[in-house]
């Protein structure tokens, strides 16, 4: 049989087109229009799901965003996968497949449901903490299986394969919602010419209009919201986002929405569309007009399927032409909720009774429901419901709200469907997000947004405004204020007349009583999603938890993605209660965005794939990528990291790399190292201030290597800086640090030395660097340049100008690996072409191309350091060893002498930068091997320092490694020993930091 | 995401272009020297982490690369001004009232 519980017309549904989908491996089928939970219930399917913690059977309870139980997995394939979808929210598409993410074998067998039925008094709240506890270490066990009864969905284990992308966006007036306030806020706002942006979760605007009994100028309430939307659409600067949930309202009126283009036409995204998008928008106003939602009554056993909320049943019957069941009791303490009968009569199906709370209700919806024959039974309430898999009948029976008793026995009355309404509680989420606090007020007996320092409007149901004309006005009125509050003159509108009627106050009624007490009467659910039961709430604040805060963190009362929208002032309203306060003294829980969740591919968005993050190349890679370079990440950079040859392995590369430096000549692409060009009249003065060394005496054609420290006089980077003219320098740092040491230039020149003119400019891209290092390099670049290569006349630590392979380029005598070396600076431009005649002249050199490693491996051969590696900002310059590089009689006191003279920082038996020379030399010291003096001292024994750096392959034919080790200077010639995580110990002897060349004779020939 | 002043582009752009920096107004001891390890070490790490008003420092770094300060209120996220490098906050919360969101719910 299909489709048994579609009514035979109405409803907002396309009866021609016929979509199939399944669930649970089961086919169905259901029509355009409807969503996945209308679609279920129109095939009767009662069971979506078993319950978290107990593992009751669950069924469709609301129709929107608050839907507690069909939390669905959807997807037809194993990339399209998406956990947790609210069946509510998915509008139905043809192929549709989804699943239900508990219950086992099935979620109409469940074997946790036998245990939950006889455990569930042996799971209170806390149960997890209290159970499994102990031993600590295995709580990652039990969580496992813990996750995986509860059901909680699954992400998909291949990629996905739609795009997603944000888009920024500003406006005048940013209006959240498009039910009757929102609509009425956007006409007005849009009229008066301002940018407007109109948001809404739901498939089509109309919110409550789209299943209202309701009419406006006599006409259907949906034919205005037609005529609405078709105004909105001819206004140029008015933006309509359907589909569109405003999730989240950040900082200064910034608020995301996410968008789902194209979830309603299938499991992907048609070709060339965008799946979803965050919208990032920058609102001058914000409209909030978000409704209210409806709370349900906590009444005995009100979980199992057939109980629903009373506004779903009417928005199923009169939207979805669906009807969830045959004969209905209502269970309510308000007007409102008598809609629902009214709509249920009108489809020809039995309303069993209505049971109100209050003693003598005489509005007018009331006094239609009488006058239909409808039988009311006042001052009563549902007390709770029978049946295993589905209601089959309720106990209606007379109750004193004051005293929280039942005063008659009541009488059984056969029924399918259970509608109960215990008011209407704002949706004061997105007026929270920012911490503002929500107001309890009473007469409409829910929160409404307080006072915030956001520019926002809250109007219609938020505001607790509720009857539809009302709704209306204080909508335009809402839409005019933010208008003029952004720049614009609001024009005037006729809104269109909404019938006016009686309608009487909502009994205070949120748990109804039971003759037994809490604890022993059925199973009264405050938040379905998390099975908190009204008698978890009593023991919460039995057991001391008295804040709502704690309240919810021990029972998990509004978590997951339920967030508080059905349980949350019910859940108060019984902690209040048990503890003999009102709702107001008990205060409600913060909400924090988002609003319904959001998909990690809309968060993600286009920062995806190869195009995650930046990155970037040096003017060379193409020629890197000819010659078969590997390559390394260093920040955003790739830099060449070995060229393998015939298939080498890093080692076998890198020792003939390191060799061909050694013997003839090398080539490394130096170009990602930073750059910045400092200039003005206090330029030289700024340097003294900022390195550790002197600049005073440092001559045009000149450089000189220096380090710098913060404030600490720990050291943070380190480069050469060349002088090109008296006021002008270039100074070079490392690759990772170049962003960092221009902040860091810049905030002392604007912030404490504005007085000294000096001016820097990065210039690292404009640059490409070719380093030429080795015995050969001199006879090799004198092939190509102009420039008189005189050991004499261009002596070691100077530059030059002049022509390199035609172009004009910047030569830096200087060293990384000891040896001699040119380093070539062109205009990034021409660094191709040069670098092709430098490769063409090398050959007969063996000019060979070096990466990264090679770099490493030669300059700790010399015992140069690299920032980062070899320090970790608790390293002062004397611990390095390079209290040379420390001017100490500078007059000014520069960025860091201060702090290395602190009491700490100059005591004996600090870790200092030291050589470390394993006994056997075959063997490698893991970098970060913790190093300890005395291996015979039990455990935990005392660690003296750790290797910073460490290479076996190498120019020297033995291993060697550089660390830091306590008072390490004075102990050159012991031993120190790295207990390593195999249980073996590697012996090393502490030797000076420069293994190669000492004297640096072979950088100055 | 907050919206920020430049002062000195003269614009409101998003918190993105902008870094924060800590705490504003701490001067570098004109004769570090001279001061004592303990005051040294309150210059170099201490900072107010007050509840309302906090005069900070940020960099417009995706934009002009100028520093300036705000005052912003901690509560609120509001800022209620930025100023340049050199020049006064007309806000120190010490006479005026800042705007505290408050409800029934804040007597818990």
């Amino acid at each position: 049989m299909s489709q048994i519980n579609r009514l035979s017309n109405g409803g907002r549904i396309d009866r021609n087109k016929v979509l199939s989908f399944t669930f649970n491996g089961q086919s169905y089928k259901g029509f355009e229009g409807d969503t996945l939970a209308a679609a279920l219930l129109a095939n009767g399917v009662d069971i979506i799901g078993r319950s978290f913690k107990y593992s009751r059977p669950r069924g469709i309870f609301a129709a929107g965003a608050e839907e507690p139980n069909a939390v669905l997995q959807i997807g037809a394939t194993e990339a399209t996968q998406i956990p947790n979808v609210r069946a509510t929210q998915q509008a139905l598409y043809q192929g549709l497949v989804a699943t239900s993410t508990n219950g086992w074998p099935s979620v109409n067998n469940d074997m946790m449901g036998i245990l939950g039925k006889v455990g569930g008094k042996l799971m209170p709240p806390g149960f997890y903490y209290k159970t499994f506890m102990y031993p600590q270490s295995f709580w990652m066990t039990y969580e496992k299986y813990i996750r995986k009864a509860a059901g909680l969905g699954r992400s998909p284990t291949e990629n996905d394969p739609d795009t997603y992308d944000y888009m920024n966006r500003h406006c005048d007036v940013l209006i959240v919602g498009a039910g009757p306030a929102g609509l009425a806020a956007a006409l007005a706002a849009a009229r008066s010419g301002a940018r407007v942006i109109l948001a809404d979760e739901q498939e089509e605007f109309g919110g409550s209009l789209l299943d209202s009994r309701e009419s406006l100028d006599g006409k259907p309430a949906t034919e205005w919201v037609a005529s609405v939307i078709a105004e909105l659409k001819s206004l140029p600067d008015v933006v309509l986002l359907p589909r569109a949930t405003v999730n989240g309202y950040h900082d200064h009126n910034f608020l995301t929405i996410h968008e789902r283009l194209t979830d309603h036409l299938g499991d992907r995204a048609p070709i060339g569309q965008v799946r979803q998008r965050i919208h990032r928008v920058r609102a001058k106003r914000v409209v909030l007009a978000t409704g209210a939602h409806e709370r349900p009554l906590v009444y005995g056993n009100n979980d199992v399927p057939g109980n629903m909320l009373a506004g779903a049943v009417s928005t199923y019957v009169r939207r979805y032409g669906v009807a969830p069941g045959k004969k209905l009791v209502l269970s309510t303490n308000n007007d409102h909720a008598y809609r629902v009968a009214l709509d249920w009569l009108d489809a020809s199906l039995q309303v069993v009774a209505i049971a109100d709370a209050r003693s003598n209700p005489r509005g007018a919806l009331v006094e239609e429901a009488r006058a239909k024959g409808i039988r009311i039974l006042t001052g009563s309430a549902v007390i709770e419901a029978r049946g295993s898999k589905h209601v089959t009948a309720v106990r209606v029976a007379a109750i004193d709200v004051k005293a929280h008793t039942v005063t008659s026995p009541g009488e059984w009355l056969d029924c399918d469907l259970v509608a109960s309404s215990g008011g209407y509680s704002p949706v004061v989420h997105l007026a929270s997000h920012l911490g503002g606090k929500p107001i309890w007020r009473e007469d409409i007996l829910g929160f409404v947004p307080g006072e915030a320092p956001q520019k926002r409007v809250c109007v219609g149901g938020v505001n607790g405004v509720y009857s539809l004309g009302d709704t209306l006005a204080d909508g335009f009125e809402g839409g005019v204020r933010a208008a003029s509050e952004a720049g614009f003159k609001a024009v005037e509108g006729v809104l269109p007349k909404a019938l006016s009627r009686l309608e009487e106050p909502t009994l205070a009624l949120f748990q109804v009583p039971h003759e037994k007490a809490t604890a022993r009467a059925p199973k009264q659910f405050v938040d379905l999603q998390n099975d908190v039961t009204a008698a978890a709430i009593e023991l919460a604040t039995r057991e001391g938890f008295e804040s709502v805060e704690h309240v919810k963190r021990y029972t998990a009362l509004g978590f997951g993605t339920d967030q508080g929208k059905l349980g949350n002032v019910n859940g108060l309203a019984i902690a209040a209660r048990s503890l003999n306060v009102t709702i107001p003294q008990m205060g409600t829980t913060m909400f924090r965005p988002n609003y319904t969740p959001v998909t990690f591919g809309a968060v993600a968005g286009r920062h995806c794939g190869h195009i995650f993050e930046p990155v970037r190349y040096t003017a060379l890679q193409a020629w890197h990528v000819k010659n078969g370079a590997e390559f390394e990440d260093v920040g955003q950079w790739k830099r060449p990291w070995y060229f393998p040859k015939n298939g080498e392995d890093l080692h076998t590369a890198v020792k003939r790399e390191c060799k061909a430096v050694r013997d003839s000549v090398g080539l490394l692409d130096a170009s990602t190292l930073g750059k910045i060009d400092i200039q003005g009249p206090d330029a030289r003065e700024f340097l003294n201030r900022v390195y550790t060394n002197a600049w005073t005496k440092l001559d045009v054609g000149k450089a000189r290597y220096g380090l710098m420290c913060k404030e600490d006089g720990m050291v943070f980077d380190d480069g050469v800086t060349a002088c090109l003219a008296d006021n002008h320098f270039v100074m070079t740092t490392t690759t990772g640090g170049a962003a960092r040491v221009l902040q860091w230039l810049e905030i002392y020149q604007q912030t404490e030395w504005p007085d000294l003119k000096v001016y820097f400019t990065s210039v690292t891209d404009h640059w490409a660097t070719m380093t030429l290092s080795g015995p050969n390099s001199r006879k090799l670049l004198s092939e190509v340049t102009d420039i008189d290569l005189d050991k004499d006349g261009f002596p070691f630590m100077t530059w030059k100008e002049g022509l390199v392979g035609g172009v004009p380029a910047r030569v830096f005598r200087i060293s990384f690996t000891g040896e001699l070396s040119y380093e070539v600076n062109v205009q990034a431009d021409y660094a191709m072409g040069v670098l092709e005649k430098i490769v063409e002249a090398g050959k007969k050199y063996n000019l060979t191309p070096y990466g990264t490693e090679t770099m490493h491996v030669l300059r700790a051969e010399k015992g140069f350091i690299i920032v980062g590696q070899d320090t970790d900002s608790s390293m002062t310059p004397d611990d390095l060893n390079m209290g040379w590089c420390v001017g100490r009689t500078k007059p000014f006191s520069w960025i860091g002498w201060r702090g290395m003279n602190r009491e700490d920082c100059v005591r004996d038996q600090r870790k200092q930068l030291v050589g470390l020379k394993p006994i056997d030399p075959t063997k490698w010291l893991p970098e970060g091997a913790q190093l300890v003096f005395n291996t015979k001292q039990a455990i935990p024994m005392s660690m003296v320092g750790h290797v910073t750096s460490s290479y076996l392959h190498n120019s020297l034919g033995y291993s060697f490694a550089m660390g830091v080790v306590k008072g390490g200077l004075k102990r050159i010639g012991e031993r120190v020993f790295a207990p390593l995580a195999d249980g073996s110990v590697i012996e090393a002897e502490i030797v000076s930091s420069v293994f190669f060349d000492p004297k640096g004779d072979r950088q100055n020939i | 995401m907050l919206h920020i002043f430049c002062p000195h582009c003269g614009e409101l752009r998003s918190e993105e272009e902008f870094h924060a920096s800590g705490q504003a107004h701490i001067p570098r001891p004109l004769d570090p020297n001279t001061c004592t390890d303990e005051e040294w070490g309150d210059y170099m790490f201490f900072r107010d982490n007050p509840r309302g008003l906090h005069h900070e420092l940020w960099d417009h770094v995706a934009g002009c690369r100028q520093y300036f300060n705000a005052t912003r209120d901690t509560v609120t996220y509001e800022i209620l001004e930025t100023y340049k490098i050199g020049t006064k906050p007309q806000f120190t919360g010490k006479t005026e009232t800042t705007k505290v969101v408050t409800g029934l719910g804040e007597k818990v």
